[in-house]
């Protein structure tokens, strides 16, 4: 309805005014803080990335399982067909899509997070 | 049971140094849901002694808890100590007349816990390459502890383990593909159970008292130990979850795992192969990643109000690339 401000906008407001009370705090309610803000962040994060991963992990999941579907009843197939062990690690293109999915997740989530090498 | 913690400690003051004792400083350091860890220093004939208290705010239940008492950490501390691992030393405790409900007394050792200052600062630069075999050693001395059979420790191998948390995550209704293929894979790749040993049970940094001078002066939290396989403690150091930003050094995020190892066998343990350290290391960061979940949904249902309980739930994300990676280079 409206084009501004947009809700990402108002989420970095909110974690801009938390971290400059942040030194004001006792240090539990400091640390809770800067838990607030990041949080602030993963919503902004996902306000702006979270469509498009989320249209592109469904697009994997199409062409792991062959046949379109929302991206909640692909993901429900895709766990009960690796549960069922009718796809596995040797499936081809699985553990690639997974990948993927899992880098677009993490860029949301924890940006800075340094995995595995 | 609501105890004025604070209102308490003078009289326990008493207890440990005599009548003419006197609390002088008190200082909450943490809280779990039910663990809470204080500070505090005792002043007697112009000495003071510097002082933890553990205790417990809510009632023990042996059935279910997944943790120990703080009487069987109590006798955990000591059977460790005799073989040399070291623990904080315990000095009280803690009984009915303390009116402190479970709770123990340790000795304060001095150093660091923060696993991000362990990793990256320059104080921690002269100790930090050998920390690894260090806690090799450590473990070693641990494992060989005949278990004290007054801490009635839980037994669990790799499929026990396994079946543990796939029955929390199938409970959760989470639906996680990542997740699920790691259970999966790692059910039909289980490491053949060895002969159980003495575990800590959360031997990670974070865990580990750092001094910038002897490196390890103690291991904490002993409330997670049971009997286990020894890969299990030698590959929860090894999660990435606990290498702060440092995946190039895989213990820890301060050392080798060429070094743990060796100083692991040097020190009389029973050589450990790489490669069953790492699938043991795929369990971890899939336990840790279930348990973010637990984290998530004790917020959820209303068990727990802060801010932190939800956004723990956004790390399983992390579990799931790290697992990602181990199985992209197998195991």
């Amino acid at each position: 309805m409206i084009t501004h401000p947009k809700a990402d906008e108002l989420a970095e407001a909110v974690a801009r005014w938390i971290d400059s009370i942040r030194p004001s705090l006792d240090p539990r309610n400091g640390f809770l803080a800067r838990v607030a803000a990041n949080a602030l962040g993963a919503i902004s994060r996902e306000l702006q990335l979270g469509p498009a991963a989320e249209a592109a992990a469904t697009e994997r999941f199409v062409v792991l399982l062959d046949h379109r579907g929302s991206f909640v009843d692909l993901n429900h197939e895709l766990c009960e067909r690796l549960r069922s062990g009718s796809m596995t690690l040797e499936t081809p293109g699985l553990l690639a899509a997974l990948k993927a999915n899992t880098l677009e997740q993490i860029a949301i989530d924890q940006p800075n997070y340094r995995h595995e090498g | 049971m609501s105890v004025d913690v604070l209102a308490v400690l003078p009289k326990l003051a008493r207890r440990l140094g005599g009548q003419d004792a006197v609390l002088a400083a008190a200082e909450r350091l943490s809280g779990g849901a039910s663990m809470e860890t204080w500070a505090f220093s005792v002043e007697a004939g112009g000495q003071r002694r510097d002082l933890i208290l553990r205790r417990r705010s809510v009632p023990f239940d042996p059935e279910t808890a997944r943790s120990v008492s703080l009487g069987a950490e109590a006798a955990l501390i000591r059977a460790v100590r005799e073989g040399g691992a070291p623990a904080a030393p315990l000095v009280h405790l803690c009984d009915d007349a303390d009116g402190l409900g479970e709770a123990h007394v340790t000795a304060r050792v001095a150093g660091e816990t923060l696993g991000r200052k362990i990793v990256a600062d320059p104080r921690f630069d002269a100790i930090r390459p050998g920390l690894a075999r260090q806690c090799g050693e450590i473990l070693a001395v641990i494992h060989a502890t005949p278990p004290p059979a007054a801490a009635g420790l839980k037994t669990a191998d790799f499929l026990a383990e396994l079946d543990r948390y796939e029955e929390i995550y199938r409970a959760s209704g989470a639906e996680r593909p990542v997740l699920e293929l790691a259970f999966q894979h790692l059910k039909r790749n289980a490491p053949e159970p060895v002969e159980p040993v003495l575990l800590h049970g959360d031997f990670r940094n974070g865990n580990l008292m750092i001094d910038p001078k002897v490196g390890v002066s103690a291991v904490l939290d002993w409330e997670l130990s049971h009997i286990g396989d020894p890969a299990e403690d030698l590959s929860w150091l090894c999660v990435n979850s606990w290498r702060f930003g440092r995946p190039d050094r895989p213990v820890g995020g301060f050392g080798d795992y060429a070094d743990l190892l060796e100083g692991y066998a040097a020190a009389g343990g029973k050589p450990v192969p790489l490669s069953r350290v790492r699938t043991w290391q795929a369990l971890g960061s899939l336990k840790w990643g279930v348990m973010c979940l637990m984290m998530y949904q004790s917020w959820a249902g209303g068990l727990e109000a802060s801010v932190e309980r939800p956004m723990i739930g956004r790390r399983v994300s992390e579990t799931e690339i790290d697992l990602v990676q181990l199985l992209e280079q197998g195991l």
